[in-house]
């Protein structure tokens, strides 16, 4: 068992609406990443995916505010710090973020080598422009990027460079995290694998020492990480590694969306789609028992009275339903 | 739906579409042919770039043809006035990627749905029936339409829209649905509501349906024939098992390679191979 890289405890987050309301997107979050594996996250849209990402990096601005919970990097607590703080000790050397839209990001009147010295200056004021350009190029020629790119400006690059430029750039301190957050769905799929493959790259070398990879393809997630996390309406239902959690989910909503893949190899025609009827929760006011009663298929009444905790299957699996994974794997096969 | 005769419905020799002059000349679509059969369900995949949109674009008649003839119901397609275009769009119809922009958002949604009933020819029906013919289409998508009417599009949400697109065409039955990805804004779990649906009017009206995707797995899954679009040009096309299990274009085997698979996962990937046909748990166990 290797190093915990980042561990997160009962983490909770909300946003507060210009009314005053809370809408609770982060509900009770925990899990931990080992050093060199990387975890998935998985759900729908409107999830709290991409709202979790930007939990975890304790960098809280309106509307999003933390309610409780700690974020441990290395042993080193990072939650509850102000803005200001996070963003000078922690972003760039512990944790870096990949957004989306992250190759929008670049501003087009500036050459990529002034995006580092940017980052590397924020952390080290001293460093000289030599140091910065000769650590860019190292790192830019390891990762097969060209690097006369550093000299070229955003808008010379096709938009999967752009992409990997960016990545290249947010992890050129060597953070012990990467949060990517859907870094390949604006591209298409050969620049797609070209952006992962560097990613991969990244771990391989220990550049990065772990990362969390956030996307709504499954096949995607399937191909890029160790674990995969099932988030539905803000609270995990469903963790294990990815060859489990693919082939054989236990939970009644990763069972659906497992069931909604789609993927150009032999037999896959024949299988039906499964189809999740109905929306997920409004968050401002979350049920009072498990999420995701109201669209299960094997919901019973106690599950509408009380709120369900994430059970501990073992073997690093866990599981958020009332109904045994026994009982639960026995209706799949009758369905079958 | 594999009648015997097949009947030609769409079909174009030579389409060819040009942007700019000169040294600016872009060539969006290269001299395609194609020959769509009524009641098949087609996809045209591509990357983004390769001139699907451009195609459908032209298909539907909204953008013009450079070169080459499109020919409907065996017919050479006519489209000068505006009155032949709307009798046109009786027969073919679309379903756009972004749902927000395809709604004219100053039109209730009762005009929407009261737009395809007059355009059958429903404009003189009483007032009651129109109702009627409009619950209907709601219901088969999954809406209702007591609390749709009297709003406008954007009180929807995205997968609401898409729907009541997709009632639009209930009422329409055109005889062919270009679908230009459909699905591609809206996440992996109302993909298979909306492919249902899809699956549904095309059994009860028999129309043709043509998927414009980048989605190859989704290209797979629904579609009797595939047509792989590359620069404007259709590089392969044939029966969707031919052209996914055995690629003879470049082009094809390096998109397949290039697609997250979970049977055989990429090079670089740190999960296991699986044999799909065994049981996850068999696979373990080797």
């Amino acid at each position: 068992m290797g190093k915990i890289m980042m561990e997160v405890n009962n983490l909770s987050t909300k946003y507060v609406t210009r009314f005053g309301e809370g809408v609770y997107a982060v509900n009770d979050v925990s899990f931990k990443v080992e050093e060199g594996r990387s975890l998935g996250i998985a759900g729908e849209s409107g999830c709290g995916k991409s709202t979790l990402a930007l939990s975890l990096m304790g960098y809280y601005f309106a509307p999003l505010h933390y309610i409780q919970g700690d974020i441990l990097i290395d042993g080193q607590n990072i939650s509850g710090r102000k803005p200001d703080d996070v963003r000078k000790n922690v972003l760039g050397t512990e944790i870096a973020y990949i957004p989306q839209a992250a190759m929008n990001a670049l501003n087009p009147t500036r050459k990529i080598i002034r995006f580092i010295e940017d980052v590397v200056r924020a952390h080290n004021p001293k460093a000289t422009k030599k140091d910065i350009y000769d650590l860019a190029r190292e790192r830019f020629e390891i990762l097969n990027l060209e690097p006369q790119t550093l000299q070229k400006h955003a808008v010379e690059l096709s938009g999967g460079m752009k992409q990997r430029t960016v990545i290249a750039v947010s992890t050129i301190l060597s953070p012990k995290v990467l949060i990517a957050d859907e870094p390949s769905s604006a591209l298409d799929v050969t620049s797609q694998k070209m952006v992962i493959k560097m990613i991969h790259d990244l771990m391989e070398l220990g550049y990065i020492k772990s990362m969390i990879f956030i996307t709504h393809e499954l096949p995607l997630l399937f191909n890029v990480t160790d674990d995969i996390m099932v988030m539905y309406a803000g609270q995990i239902v469903e963790k294990g590694s990815a060859e489990q959690m693919i082939f054989d989910p236990v939970h009644p909503y990763s069972k659906g969306l497992m069931g909604s893949i789609l993927v150009p190899e032999g037999g896959t025609r024949d299988i039906k789609l499964t189809a999740i009827p109905g929306t997920p929760p409004n968050l401002k006011k979350p049920p009072e028992g498990c999420r995701f009663a109201a669209r299960c298929k094997y919901v019973k009444p106690q599950c509408r009275m009380t709120a369900v905790s994430f059970e501990d299957l073992g073997n690093g699996r866990g599981s958020r339903c009332i109904v045994p994974e026994t009982e639960l794997r026995e209706v799949y096969g009758h369905e079958q | 739906m594999s009648s015997e005769k097949r009947e030609l419905c769409l079909s174009g020799s030579g389409v060819t579409k040009v942007f700019g002059f000169g040294d600016k000349k872009t060539v969006a679509v290269d001299h395609v042919d194609f020959d769509f059969y009524t009641g098949e369900l087609i996809s045209i995949v591509g990357e983004s770039g390769s001139g699907k949109t451009t195609l459908v674009k032209m298909l539907l008649g909204l953008t013009g043809v450079t070169e080459g003839d499109i020919s409907f119901m065996g017919q050479k397609r006519d489209i000068r006035t505006h009155r032949k275009k709307k009798e046109y769009w009786k027969g073919i119809q679309a379903i756009f990627q972004d749902p927000f922009s395809s709604f004219n958002i100053f039109h209730k949604i009762d005009s929407v749905l009261l737009d395809c009933i007059n355009m059958r020819g429903g404009r003189r029906l009483p007032k009651e029936t129109k109702i009627e013919m409009m619950t209907e289409a709601c219901s088969f998508v999954n809406l209702k339409f007591e609390e749709l009417t009297n709003k406008y599009p954007f009180e929807l949400s995205g997968g609401q829209m898409q729907r009541l697109m997709i009632a639009r065409i209930f009422l329409l039955k055109p005889k062919i649905l270009l679908a230009d990805e459909p699905t591609s804004m809206i996440d992996a779990c109302s993909r298979a509501t909306i492919l249902d649906m899809l699956m549904d009017l095309r059994r009860e009206t028999g129309m043709m349906i043509i998927f414009i995707t980048h989605d190859i797995g989704l290209a797979y899954y629904v579609s009797d024939s595939v047509y792989i679009m590359e620069r404007g040009r259709f590089v392969e096309y044939g029966s969707a098992d031919e052209v996914i299990l055995n690629p003879k274009a470049e082009y094809t085997k390096r998109l397949l390679t290039d697609v997250p698979k979970i049977h055989d996962p990429w090079e670089f990937s740190r999960n296991k191979r699986y044999d799909f046909r065994k049981p996850p748990e068999a696979a373990d166990g080797k």
